[in-house]
């Protein structure tokens, strides 16, 4: 039975990471919570997971007129030197650590977006 | 977009790089409400992020492979349901209300963090 549960984790993770919507913790909890991975492990694993579901989605996206790209080139140029060095820090953390984090992290994040103002400003 | 606010993407990319590489994840959470400060429509925010997140995750995937932090193949099982997820996703982007896409980002996001926390 545990491909339906995998299945089930990674079809809605994918779901909603397609919609930029944070869908790594989805898989994340999955595989440290459910399966008992160690946080570093399911991080790699969530990592290379989204790359073909990210493809499929920005194909789509593009086609939309979503994607503002002259805001991704900046973005990228200085986010690549800091996933290195990311990277790095999360080796040297070490898995129990990173997935305490991790959890402190995603509270801020989402209580940050629960309770902040109603976007207004642009047309729903 | 808010012209003078462009100069923002520099260490607003430096936080999300350093986040993907730190987490594997996350830098999305942080990002989509970055590029909303920035003044992008809601969906725009969210599609333009994954065009960010996409090349950061492949450069991490690749400093996690260099660690042996976990073998590719055990990755493979959550290709068929990741590949569907992400069609019916994409699809339902610019169906969604924006204000919906917020408030399940935001529930979302804290199940995640009780469950992580608690465990």
């Amino acid at each position: 039975m545990s491909w339906v549960w995998a299945t089930a984790a990674s079809f809605f993770g994918a779901v909603i990471s397609a919609l930029g919507m944070g869908g790594g913790g989805i898989l994340l909890i999955y595989l440290t919570a459910y399966l008992g991975m160690s946080q570093l492990e399911a991080q790699g694993i969530n990592l290379v997971f989204f790359l073909p579901v990210a493809a499929v989605a920005l194909v789509i996206h593009a086609k939309h007129k979503l994607i503002r790209w002259k805001v991704v080139l900046p973005f990228v140029a200085l986010g690549l030197p800091a996933v290195w060095l990311g990277a790095w820090l999360a080796q040297k953390a070490g898995s129990d650590l990173l997935s305490k984090l991790f959890g402190g992290f995603l509270l801020v994040i989402g209580l940050r977006e629960l309770f902040s103002k109603a976007p207004s400003k642009h047309k729903d | 977009m808010k012209q003078g606010k462009r100069w923002l993407a520099w260490p607003m990319g430096l936080a999300v790089g350093l986040l993907n590489g730190f987490f594997g994840s996350g830098g999305g959470m942080v990002g989509v409400p970055m590029l909303r400060f920035m003044g992008l429509e809601t969906q725009e925010c969210h599609a333009t992020c994954i065009a960010i997140i996409a090349p950061l995750a492949a450069a991490s995937t690749g400093f996690y492979l260099y660690q042996k932090a976990f073998a590719l193949q055990d990755a493979l099982r959550y290709l068929p349901g990741g590949l569907a997820g992400a069609l019916v996703g994409a699809w339902l982007l610019p169906r969604l209300k924006t204000v919906w896409i917020r408030r399940g980002f935001g529930v979302l996001i804290l199940l995640a963090a009780v469950r992580l926390l608690t465990r």
